[in-house]
């Protein structure tokens, strides 16, 4: 007997209780702890909340362990939960110059005030995998050099400014700065919803886009002039106190693309920025994303365009993965109203070619 | 984190709220004009309804009673699972009954059971540009409609008549709102384009992913695209509902057995067990009984 | 010919930052009167047609049009909308590349329709009885009216291309190149086919060409360019046969009569 499909409701339940069951696992095991997350997965958690765009070490340690260490999946929930809380005000825009740093490098000088510094990289570490990590095996402290946190390394844009070289940092027309998870996107976007896109944009699509620029899709000659890695200061103005509070400190990664430019009708010869800042350590996606915000300004440098790294819509609509993983996997849902009035249209075509081809053959049969 | 104290009544904080409200009224001063929003992340994923949801969630009141339809069945998963969720945020009666609901939440169908005044209907919307697949610039296609040059939307007609000799638009079928702005209805069949043509109901369109709002108000003029001479024709069954009998309905095409027994149903779940139990009885269901 | 101009362009200067496109063009088109641009390639001719057809803003100077109600238009300072109309009904654009002007992806049919059903022709049977008109005129077997133009010869392309320009008729056709890329043959019957429509439809039109053949074949009137600037215009056969400036005795001197 047919049965029209019902109980959607139970099903549903079910499947929730089996994947809680899965996501526990073996339950011999200790369940693995949101503090163990936070300093053994470090990196995996910086780029939850980088992605997600909320800056809460255990919010992120939990999302990745609700998710079973899928990385989309831990964004996704930490995104849904940062859109309910409310807002009560917009903090100072954050000083990296008075970056309290752990890493920092340049690329286009051999030394510079400040020193190059490696930190906690893996660069120049051998890819092998390391049987000893397999254990518990004690691991001796690192060594922190003393750094004048009084006067911190200028940046490498500053000390080319100085010259001409470099354009300025952009500044913002009027006083109003874009907020892409207030206000409706638009296109042209300015570079401040730009640089916020960019900044929670899927590390792969924006990593391959600025590989793509390296290839040649729309080249744009760039020296990685500073990457710094470090905390630094969050203050929010209060109306009523004529100081900023401080709110307490995030790490962050910046990274500040120089590129060549060869002038135009409005500005001279020197050297163009484009810029990366992510929570957390992430150079790659720092890198990724100064990459991506100069290719994206080929149009107002009056450069050519036309490389998918410089169409901006093509881009910014297509860079959050959030959206991405949702739509692609909404294909998972029931089609079948859609696929009916389909199924119905080819097989009525269907009916008038073999038709057609029936009455082609009765014609040849008559000929011959 | 385990939910209900953390979230405001219907999930989205009033700012939120009011700002969608904003946009829901902009949409039905402007008939069929996709209203730009900044749509939220929602706890479901994009594409998965977010857009009627949040559509929802402005407007729904404590009073208020939800039907909520996927495919035009009222227990289909993502169906059932928006249902628990409204359910949790906002503690409102929900219903199956069409005539019972005062706002209706659906995919892809416009439910049998006329909607009458007073009714609001949400559609979730994937891709709200109808001419985004001739077109995929935005910048482009918001030219196009603010200066009208609907003339691509034809081409794409014309060509469907040059090679299958009849318009191959099966759903999604484009509509002209009120002489003006050309309009995707949402991937319904265009068996339910009709519907939309002067519905006493309130007709609101959100797309949470592609962030925009639109609207079809109460009485307003709604026409099919097509040619003088190739007019608008909606898909007709050649057999009634095998449960309840109904003509003249969207019906589902289910597949019994691996020898191709295939049976029509209706889509709109409601509206068979309505006539069912009014004693409406279809063929399938008639040598069901008798075998009992 | 009418005695009030079609177009009326005075000083059009287009600047690129240090470089100048176009200076201090003149130009009166009048109703059914071909007027051909030459010059080398860099000489300004494409960017003065750019300017012309309201692709490209000037730097300075201005354009009027005059509409079909007589009244006459500044170009740039009409809104979008009716410029975007213009373009599409009363004008029409050939591209030296064809691919430029149709829409590859569609069937020759629809390519040719697409201004009917821009402006609001809603029948599908004279939507393509035009098209099949349309098609003929142009020399193309009507039995390819559902073929995309991809699957189509470089000199079908360019022949489609101008009849669906020319479907909607409109009063000035503008033309970059219109032969570039043809083989010679192939370039004379496009010539010929040219002539003949111009003068049968009574259109006006500004021709882009290094070629001097062309402009001879096709236009009244010509404009020589050099360094962005108009050297020397008049009666075409006055200009080719008996030019003055140096620089077009020399650009005459070194292609072969026609």
């Amino acid at each position: 007997m047919y049965v029209a499909v019902k109980g959607g409701e139970k099903a549903i339940a079910n499947a929730h209780r089996l994947l809680a069951d899965r996501r526990r696992g073996n339950r011999d095991l200790p369940a693995i702890g949101l503090d163990q997350i936070v300093e053994q997965l470090a990196l995996g958690v910086d780029r939850v909340m980088a992605e997600g765009s909320l800056y809460d070490r255990e919010l992120a340690a939990l999302a990745l362990r609700q998710a079973r260490g899928d990385m989309i999946e831990a964004i996704f929930l930490l995104r849904a939960y940062r859109t309910t809380l409310s807002r009560f005000g917009y903090s100072r825009p954050i000083e990296t110059g008075e970056m309290r740093i752990e890493r920092r490098i340049s690329a286009t000088f051999k030394d510079l005030p400040g020193g190059q510094l490696l930190g906690p990289t893996f660069d120049y570490t051998h890819r092998l995998l390391d049987p000893s990590l397999a254990g518990d095996e004690a691991i001796p402290e690192g060594e922190r050099i003393s750094v004048d946190d009084a006067s911190p390394p200028p940046r490498v844009s500053a000390l080319l400014a100085e010259e001409g070289l470099v354009e300025e940092d952009g500044s913002v027309e009027g006083d109003h700065i874009a907020d892409i998870t207030r206000e409706p996107q638009d296109y042209p976007m300015g570079r401040d919803g730009r640089l916020q896109s960019l900044a929670r944009g899927d590390e792969g699509f924006l990593l391959a886009l600025a590989y793509s620029t390296q290839r040649g899709f729309g080249r744009s000659h760039p020296f990685a002039g500073e990457i710094r890695i470090g905390e630094v200061e969050v203050e929010l103005d209060v109306p009523e106190l004529d100081f900023a509070v401080p709110l307490g400190r995030v790490r962050v990664t910046e990274c500040q693309m120089i590129n060549q430019f060869k002038g135009s009708a409005k500005a001279p010869p020197q050297f163009t920025r484009g810029y990366g800042l992510v929570f957390g350590q992430s150079e790659r996606k720092a890198m990724a994303m100064a990459l991506c915000d100069r290719s994206l300004r080929a149009g107002e440098l009056g450069e050519e365009t036309g490389a998918p790294a410089q169409d901006e819509e093509f881009v910014l609509s297509h860079c959050d993965n959030v959206q991405a993983t949702g739509f692609v996997e909404h294909l998972k849902l029931p089609h079948y109203v859609d696929f009916q009035a389909e199924l119905d249209l080819v097989r009525r075509m269907r009916a008038v070619h073999e038709a057609e081809n029936e009455t082609a053959e009765d014609q040849r049969e008559a000929a011959e | 984190m385990t939910g209900e104290p953390f979230y405001n009544f219907a999930y989205l904080d009033e700012q939120t709220k009011r700002m969608i409200r904003r946009a829901i009224l902009k949409a039905i001063a402007i008939p069929g004009y996709q209203v730009p929003f900044a749509s939220r992340e929602m706890p479901m994923p994009y594409g998965w309804g977010t857009g009627g949801v949040q559509v929802t969630a402005a407007i729904i009141g404590r009073d208020d009673v939800l039907k909520v339809i996927d495919q035009g069945a009222d227990d289909t998963t993502n169906a059932v699972s928006i249902r628990a969720f409204f359910q949790k945020v906002t503690n409102v009666a929900v219903t199956t009954d069409t005539g019972a609901a005062t706002i209706i939440q659906t995919r892809h169908r416009i439910p049998e059971h006329p909607l009458i005044d007073g009714q609001i209907i949400v559609y979730q919307v994937p891709i709200p540009e109808p001419l985004r697949f001739l077109e995929p610039r935005e910048t482009e296609t918001r030219t196009m409609h603010a200066l009208e040059e609907y003339g691509l939307m034809h081409v794409k007609l014309y060509e469907d008549i040059a090679r299958h000799g009849e318009i191959a638009t099966t759903y999604a079928y484009p509509v002209k709102v009120e002489g003006r702005y050309v309009m995707d209805p949402s991937p319904t069949p265009k068996f339910d384009n009709p519907k939309m043509h002067m519905s006493p109901a309130l007709q609101l369109f959100g797309a949470g992913r592609e962030r925009r709002i639109y609207a079809i108000p109460p009485y307003s003029d709604v026409v099919s695209l097509d040619f003088d001479d190739h007019p608008f024709t909606v898909q007709r069954f050649d057999k009634p509902c095998a449960l309840c009998g109904g003509d003249d309905v969207y019906l589902d095409e289910v597949i019994m057995d691996d020898r191709g027994t295939r049976m029509f149903v209706c889509s709109d779940t409601a509206h068979c067990d309505g006539r069912r139990s009014e004693g409406h009885v279809g063929k399938q269901a008639a040598v069901e009984e008798a075998r009992r | 010919m009418s005695d009030q101009p079609l177009m009326t362009a005075r000083g059009v200067t287009k600047i690129y930052g240090e470089r100048i496109g176009c200076e201090a063009v003149d130009l009166d088109i009048y109703p059914g009167e071909i007027v051909a641009i030459v010059g080398e390639s860099g000489s300004g001719k494409t960017t003065l047609l750019n300017c012309l057809s309201a692709r490209l803003a000037p730097s300075a100077g201005s354009i009027y049009y005059r509409m079909r109600d007589g009244r006459l238009q500044d170009l740039y300072a009409m809104g979008e909308a009716e410029r975007r109309f213009l373009m599409r009904t009363d004008w029409g654009f050939v591209h030296q590349n064809p691919a430029d002007g149709l829409r590859m992806g569609v069937s020759a049919g629809a390519n040719v329709g697409e201004r009917l059903m821009a402006v609001g022709e809603r029948h599908y049977g004279r939507i393509r009885d035009t098209a099949l008109d349309w098609l003929e005129r142009v020399e193309i077997s009507t039995d390819r009216i559902d073929d995309r133009p991809n699957a189509f010869s470089g000199g079908m392309r360019q022949r489609l291309q101008i009849a669906r320009n020319l479907v909607t008729g409109p009063r000035l056709v503008f033309m970059d190149e219109p032969t570039g890329g043809l083989d010679v043959s192939v370039q004379a019957r496009l010539l010929d086919l040219l002539r003949g429509l111009v003068g049968e439809l009574g259109l006006a039109a500004i021709v882009v060409t290094h070629d001097l053949a062309v402009a001879r074949l096709l236009s009244q009137r010509i404009m020589v360019m050099k360094d962005g600037r108009v050297i020397e215009h008049g009666l075409t056969d006055r200009v080719l046969d008996d030019p003055r400036e140096p620089y077009t005795q020399l650009l005459v001197s070194s292609i072969l009569q026609v």
